[in-house]
């Protein structure tokens, strides 16, 4: 593979990557909350056509609103954005009612939101399925990506993709150096313990599911707007699932959960190379390859037996590895919380 | 910290928990609350932390009238609790645990906390690596890191309940030191125990606790008789108790070890009679689940021998015991004793001992469940699911559910939180089965009961039996001093 082709792989990788990103922080918000949001594949499904039917409105009423200025093309598309979050935003807590404040099950719960959101999205979406319609422009940031290698991978991008990197630091971050942070984290693991220091758990809940399904919003139509342009029938189909997968496989921490998606996103690039390069292998198999892959690594890494190999290390490396490895689930995850 | 409370009440249901309690705590003093399980001792913690709201009465601190709406907001008044199971977040680094709750803060501002952290821990000569996991500490380092934590976020009075439980000697001697120390430093400390001898150790004051008031208060000189009357009352008129012949050893224990979650019985040798009776007295937890879940097969023998009916059973399953007719009755009716969601004719069915047929007769089942009901005058049907029925009610289900002709019972506290009408019913069906020949194990914190029905009485303390007694020899006040953990 030649070094131009290289770069380009990566940086398609990138921005591929970028809806699965989204949703599966968004996800991670959820999940660290507390709340398993099942709804992660309708979410993006809805949203997805969501987002794009509002930037195409939006787009056959632009010279009339925005009589010719140069941001239109960039309001039509914020606008669709906008109107996926709030969608991804409604579903959650619809998820967050049910679960909250109804006390259902959970899985239940976000498992009929998928579905119904999945045909209404169909529904819906008849009158722009395969419609030419506005999308994320092309975003190079003067000067740094002139920088060889690095330039065209990380910052000859659209905005959708340096979003992704801004989100991934900033929920690192938030995670790992803020008192709010450290609280979500309080939530998801003991809520009684949260609500002994002062964290109004139901309240936090909420605000975090509602975010998480924002986020999930966004990154449906990221895939509309940005990946795979415009709407058909059953447009992300299978990328909710993956999301949510790579949640547990991220071991719930946003940037092991990053690099699970990049890794997917990755392992999809490779399976198309490797369609040219075996033709004798039946074309359906490659793209499963990432399945089996992601199954194998999370038994491996979600074993006693990771624990045990790590018992015989030195105190300092097996704290630093266990830290680096360790995904294990919230323990409250899917719980109700009852203040006595 | 002066702390008044005046007139508290809180009712839960029909249980009056806290009824009309006056207390007041001085600055810079230790103050012990006795009282056995059930007293009421953690609804006022609770209350006085802010978990609770009372149904009336009032707290004063220092003078000034206060509602303490949620645990954080007693703390911001200057009252912290530490439970006996410390609310912390075990996945987490120790660091993390010491930070989690600090208010008025978006960033965490970890080396400040850090530098903080390690002063608190050399002040009191606590060993803690902020950077550790907290499932690698112990019980009694938890509530160090808890006690440097809610000194940090400014408590001026420090509520410890049953701290002592589950933590080393070693750890209990610094526990109580740093204690002393914040006494010293003008906090206030209130020390919740039914542990005697802690209590007599520790505290400058001592208040009593009995079914929801405040029977007492005393200072030292602490007299241990004292200290046992106001905790559980006058002596008891103990009833007579049909005289039953003793039959041949059902169960024998040699060198016997059980371990439990927190706490290991080690070395019990026991032979309990066919028709004997064996109560076992002690604080919760002090290793009477233990005995009754192994003899009869719930938890694996560790070391020695066990024979049930003259048969070694040492290494047997659940099922062998089963088969050789042991049962057991869980303290937890709808946990462990029933289902919850299936009825009693349901429950007939699942119970039924040996080979079923595949298929369920319910006609049969319902006939069974009539039978049982009328036999011991259960309120409720055949298809009442069982969470509906009242504890008494649910109580006698679980007796019907028993299989006749039982070898051996072991029961945790088989009338607790039941009318006095039931728990003489429930007492009057055991004797029957000890007439015909079972003997019956059974485990209670109500000392009357124990007195009344027991031929033998085992005082457990700290995964120790302390003494074997005859009960018709024994008296509440030694009961309850060995209860204490006091020898003579």
């Amino acid at each position: 593979m030649s070094e131009v082709v290289l770069i380009a792989t990566l940086a398609s990788i990138l921005a591929d990557s970028a809806p699965i990103i989204f949703a599966a922080l968004g996800e991670t918000l959820n999940e660290r909350a507390g709340v398993v949001n099942l709804s992660v594949e309708g979410t993006m499904m809805l949203s997805a056509m969501i987002g794009f039917a509002a930037a195409f409105v939006l787009d056959g009423y632009g010279p009339m609103l925005f009589m010719g200025t140069d941001l239109a093309p960039y309001i039509t598309v914020a606008a669709g954005f906008a109107a996926a979050m709030l969608a991804g935003a409604l579903i959650a807590l619809v998820v967050a009612f049910g679960s909250i404040t109804l006390r259902r099950d959970q899985v239940a719960v976000g498992f009929i939101m998928t579905l119904l959101a999945i045909d209404l999205s169909s529904f819906a979406g008849v009158n722009f399925v395969r419609k030419p319609g506005p999308s994320v422009g092309h975003l190079p940031i003067p000067a740094l990506a002139d920088i060889p290698v690095v330039g065209p991978i990380l910052f000859s991008q659209d905005a959708v993709t340096y979003l992704s990197f801004l989100l991934i630091i900033g929920m690192a971050v938030f995670f790992a150096r803020t008192q709010p942070g450290l609280r979500l984290r309080g939530i998801g693991e003991r809520p009684q313990a949260a609500f002994a220091r002062g964290t109004n758990v139901v309240l936090m809940r909420y605000l975090y599911t509602a975010l998480g399904g924002a986020l999930i919003g966004f990154g449906g139509a990221a895939f509309s707007l940005h990946v795979k342009l415009g709407w058909s029938h059953r447009h992300t189909a299978g990328f909710g699932w993956v999301a949510l997968a790579i949640v547990i496989f991220g071991g719930w921490d946003p940037l092991k959960v990053a690099l699970g998606a990049y890794f997917f996103g990755a392992l999809r690039a490779a399976a198309t190379t490797l369609q040219a390069l075996l033709p004798a292998v039946p074309v359906q198999v490659f793209p499963l390859l990432p399945f089996p892959l992601m199954i194998l690594t999370l038994v491996i890494f979600n074993s006693d037996g990771l624990v045990r190999a790590l018992s015989l290390l030195p105190l300092g490396p097996r704290r630093f590895l266990f830290g680096l490895l360790r995904s294990n689930p919230p323990a409250a995850l899917g719980t109700h919380f009852r203040q006595e | 910290m002066k702390i008044e409370l005046r007139e508290i009440h809180k009712r839960f249901g029909a249980v009056h928990a806290n009824a009309g309690i006056n207390l007041s705590v001085g600055t810079g003093t230790i103050l012990g609350i006795l009282g056995e399980n059930g007293a009421g001792k953690s609804t006022l913690m609770k209350i006085l932390s802010g978990y609770f709201h009372p149904d009336s009465g009032g707290i004063l601190l220092d003078g000034a009238a206060v509602r303490l709406r949620t645990p954080a907001d007693a703390l911001r008044h200057g009252v912290g609790m530490l439970h006996q199971d410390p609310l912390d977040f075990p996945p987490m680094r120790v660091l993390d645990n010491f930070l989690l709750g600090r208010e008025h803060q978006f960033w965490q501002r970890r080396s400040a906390a850090r530098a903080d952290f390690d002063a608190l821990c050399s002040e009191f000569e606590f060993r803690l690596d902020p950077d550790g996991f907290m499932f690698d500490l112990t019980v009694g380092e938890r509530q160090q890191l808890e006690i440097a934590r809610l000194l940090w976020l400014g408590a001026r009075v420090l509520i410890l309940d049953e701290p002592t439980t589950g933590i080393s000697a070693n750890q209990k001697v610094k526990l109580f030191a740093t204690l002393r120390k914040l006494a010293a430093q003008n906090k206030t400390v209130i020390f919740v125990s039914h542990k005697l001898e802690d209590v007599e150790g520790l505290c400058g004051r001592v208040a009593v606790l009995r079914r929801g008031a405040l029977v007492g208060e005393a200072q030292p000189p602490y007299t241990t008789a004292g200290l046992v009357q106001m905790m559980f009352g006058q002596a008891l008129a103990v009833g007579v108790r049909p005289a039953a012949p003793l039959g041949a050893p059902q169960l024998e224990l040699r060198g016997a070890e059980f371990a439990g979650e927190h706490i290991v019985l080690r070395n019990v040798d026991l032979t309990v009679a066919a028709g004997e009776v064996v109560g076992l007295a002690g604080l919760e937890g002090s290793g009477q689940q233990q005995l009754l879940k192994g003899v009869a097969g719930l938890v694996a023998l560790g070391k020695g021998s066990l024979k049930i009916g003259g048969r070694d059973l040492s290494q047997a399953s659940y099922k062998e015991f089963l088969a050789a007719g042991t049962a057991f009755m869980a303290a937890d009716r709808l946990e462990e004793g029933m289902i919850a969601g299936l009825t009693i004719e349901e429950h007939m069915v699942l119970a039924r001992r040996g080979k079923q047929p595949a298929i369920v007769d319910w006609a049969v089942a319902r006939t069974a469940a009539q039978a049982g009901i009328a036999e011991f005058n259960i309120k409720g049907a055949p298809a009442s699911v069982v969470e509906g029925l009242s504890g008494g009610n649910q109580q006698r289900a679980l007796l019907a559910l028993l299989p006749p002709a039982l070898k051996l019972l072991a029961m945790e506290h088989p009338t607790r939180g039941l009318d006095v009408e039931s728990a003489i019913y429930i007492w009057s069906k055991l004797l029957m089965r000890r007439a015909e020949g079972t003997a019956i194990l059974f485990a209670t914190a109500d000392l009357e009961e124990l007195l009344r029905y027991s031929d033998r009485v085992l005082v457990f303390f700290a995964g120790e039996i302390m003494a074997v007694l005859r009960a018709a020899d024994a008296t509440v006040e030694q009961l309850g001093a060995l209860i204490g953990g006091k020898q003579k």
